[in-house]
């Protein structure tokens, strides 16, 4: 047996364990992990589209590291399923190429951090070509681009590069959390004719949630509201979405209550239920799981601050992550990473302003 | 008789090949080719020109002496197949098919070029034609041309792509990676080298130690070919052969048209680090007193009707800078958030 069938019957083996669990996550309303929820988001929409392709390191034979494309390319073949070299530059930018031409490629960057490989042909080609040539050609394409800290993965692989990417025009950039967001706006991220960056936490893929029978999607720019509150707006996104919500809850035993916005899309960023929210709390705290400086919490901030200073009774307060490389000893890694006391200390200072 | 090169230039260039032309080109396609080396040399004059007098501004990068490179291989392609460009763009869009009023529009800057006035001299494109974009960032079409390929081969449809870039692209990492990727996986692409030996001022041997850039494919597995750039017929030999083995899924071919670059690096490129006495001999090996002794001594045209040949780029051409010039309008400012997403899509 040559190494490519012997890899192909490993992957008929592991596809006939995940079957069952694939069968299953379509036709019925169920709870399913994050993990579950980009899974089945890809492969309903290959079902649906044969233009929907993925390429990446180990996304065929190993289906991911974390299992996210485990079957798929049993099921799907290899030219749509591509393992690539380790050439992060060139397989993205043939993933502009193939989404000029008439497919719509997902590109997985393995971890974000190494998205700086490719960073030419996301700033200087994908996000501009459209404008450059006057509107003639079309750029559907995924790149998915899982970041985010936690398990002492040290500097080279826990990092948030967000901030970049909302700075280039013609790009699009989400990060949702929940399996109902991941699978609704990866779809989305699809079937958008725009390049789309979607982040992908990879501390969330075992976050379970419920997602709806069928077919569905969620739309970018819309934020979402995952707990009411009157005394203060917490804006965030991602993991930071999760760690608000448990902060904004033990808040709640001191008499705050915090209202908790989780944005889901960045890029376009809904301000408006932002303001909305605002108008009813006057106070606002920012999360990011990024270090601080530079991040999108200032821009964020910033446009707050642009748009609505009058609605503000105290200066808008910022939480992210320290400004220092990610070190690999755990406790120092806890140190750095926002968690529910920082967000709970910003809290309390923006109340007392 | 061929026309006389200097044996010192003879000595320097190995690849010269004299014109011969291929049994399965017509005569009509051999005429076609010497209109269309005109009309790019037409283009890339006046392009100069209008510049030098302020009527164009920006970055201009002149094809001048490239023309067989860019002619001789889109003649061996078919329509629907496409082409990844360099900031040296203007040719391949031409030799491609492209209508020079489009073109000379854009360059102007108006709406009615070929960009609607967003992209210029520098991001060219012909999208309808299959030419995918002049790029000013070296290298970066390699990856697109890999895409345009893998597309093909999944969708089936037959189509190559030619990835056109300089010897100056050869040393980015995109480059090998894209090779590596598309010989690995058979895509339908060939890389087409147009080493001028020069990027802007560096040449090539300083950064290269292998300045026979050909000879890069044993790396990859591929067949790598040098030809006379400055001969129509030996890149459309190479093209075509080329094209036959990707369209078969025999993967890619590393094609180096060698030529050398004659005039500067941009248009107002004074070209103080060169030698310009010695480049002067080897204008004897440029493609228009070639391709027009060839055609006059195979008597597949008389001289009468290569001049006519000759006049009629001139008129077009500066029908084209004057269409550009007079006829067109400037973008308007509502179209600067325009086109930057699809469906007009507006994110401030």
């Amino acid at each position: 047996m040559t190494a490519i069938e012997e890899g192909i019957s490993m992957a008929v083996t592991i596809e006939k364990e995940t079957k069952a669990t694939l069968a299953e996550s379509a036709p019925a309303a169920k709870k399913i992990s994050v993990r579950q929820a980009l899974t089945d988001a890809m492969r309903e929409e290959m079902l649906r589209d044969p233009t929907v392709m993925i390429i990446g390191c180990d996304v065929g034979l190993r289906g991911n590291p974390f299992g996210i494309t485990k079957g798929l390319m049993n099921e799907f073949g290899p030219k749509r399923v591509r393992d690539a070299p380790i050439s992060e530059a060139s397989f993205t930018g043939a993933g502009l190429g193939a989404a000029a031409t008439g497919l719509r490629p997902i590109v997985e960057i393995l971890y974000s951090d190494w998205i700086t490989l490719a960073m030419d042909q996301i700033v200087n080609m994908t996000a501009k070509i459209r404008y450059m040539f006057g509107g003639k050609i079309n750029v559907p394409l995924v790149i998915r681009a899982p970041f985010g800290a936690g398990g002492g993965n040290a500097a080279q692989h826990s990092q948030s590069f967000e901030a970049w990417f909302n700075h280039v025009p013609g790009l699009k950039v989400v990060a949702p959390v929940t399996p109902y967001d991941v699978k609704g706006m990866l779809k989305t991220a699809i079937r958008d004719d725009n390049p789309v960056i979607f982040f992908e936490h990879k501390r969330a893929y075992s976050l379970e949630g419920e997602v709806p029978a069928g077919d569905y999607t969620v739309p970018f720019g819309q934020a979402v509201v995952r707990r009411p509150g009157t005394d203060v707006t917490i804006v965030a996104y991602s993991m930071m979405s999760v760690k608000a919500q448990a902060a904004a809850q033990q808040l709640a035993a001191e008499g705050i209550e915090c209202e908790v916005i989780d944005l889901r899309s960045l890029l376009p960023l809904d301000y408006d239920t932002v303001l909305k929210s605002l108008a009813k709390t006057n106070r606002v705290v920012v999360v990011q799981e990024a270090n601080l400086r530079g991040g999108l919490a200032g821009d964020i901030v910033a446009e707050i601050v642009d748009r609505a200073f009058d609605l503000l009774d105290a200066p808008p307060v910022r939480v992210g992550g320290l400004n220092v490389p990610m070190p690999y000893n755990m406790r120092l890694e806890a140190e750095v990473i926002p968690n529910e006391e920082k967000i709970k200390k910003a809290v309390r200072r923006v109340m007392t302003n | 008789m061929a026309i006389d090169i200097p044996q010192e230039v003879l000595a320097k260039f190995p690849c010269y090949t004299p014109l011969a032309a291929p049994p399965d080109l017509p005569p009509e396609q051999q005429i076609e080719m010497y209109r269309k080396i005109h009309l790019i040399r037409e283009f890339e004059t006046n392009v100069r020109d209008l510049w030098m007098a302020n009527r164009i501004y920006g970055l201009a990068h002149a094809y001048v002496g490239a023309e067989a490179i860019a002619v001789g291989a889109c003649a061996a392609l078919r329509p629907d197949d496409c082409i990844t460009s360099t900031h040296r763009g203007h040719g391949h869009t031409i030799a491609k098919g492209a209508n020079t009023r489009k073109m000379m529009a854009e360059l102007f800057g108006k709406y009615e070029g070929y960009n609607r006035g967003k992209g210029g001299s520098m991001h060219i494109a012909d999208v309808e034609h299959g030419m995918l974009g002049a790029t000013g960032i070296v290298g970066s079409g390699m990856p697109l041309a890999v895409g345009a390929a893998m597309a093909a081969d999944l969708l089936g449809n037959g189509k190559v792509a030619v990835c056109f870039h300089g010897d100056g692209g050869t040393n980015q990492g995109v480059w090998h990676e894209s090779i590596n990727m598309a010989a690995a996986w058979n895509l339908p692409v060939v890389f087409l080298i147009e080493n001028n030996q020069l990027a802007i001022a560096t040449e090539i041997g300083r950064v290269s130690r292998e300045t026979d850039l050909y000879k890069r494919a044993v790396g990859y597995g591929i067949p790598g070919v040098l030809v006379d750039g400055f001969n129509p017929f030996a890149v459309y030999e190479a093209v075509r052969d080329a094209a036959k083995l990707a369209r078969a899924g025999e993967g890619p071919t590393l094609i180096e048209a060698r030529i050398l670059r004659l005039l500067g690096h941009f248009v107002a490129d004074d070209q103080w680090y060169r030698n310009l006495d010695a480049v002067k001999p080897w204008w004897r090996l440029e493609p228009i007193p070639r391709l027009r002794e060839h055609l006059l001594r195979t008597k597949l045209a008389s001289a009468e009707q290569l001049d006519t040949i000759e006049k009629e780029a001139k008129r077009e051409i500066a029908d084209a800078v004057r269409y550009a010039s007079e006829e067109c309008t400037d973008p308007p400012v509502e179209s600067l958030y325009k086109d930057i997403y699809a469906a007009g899509e507006v994110i401030v």
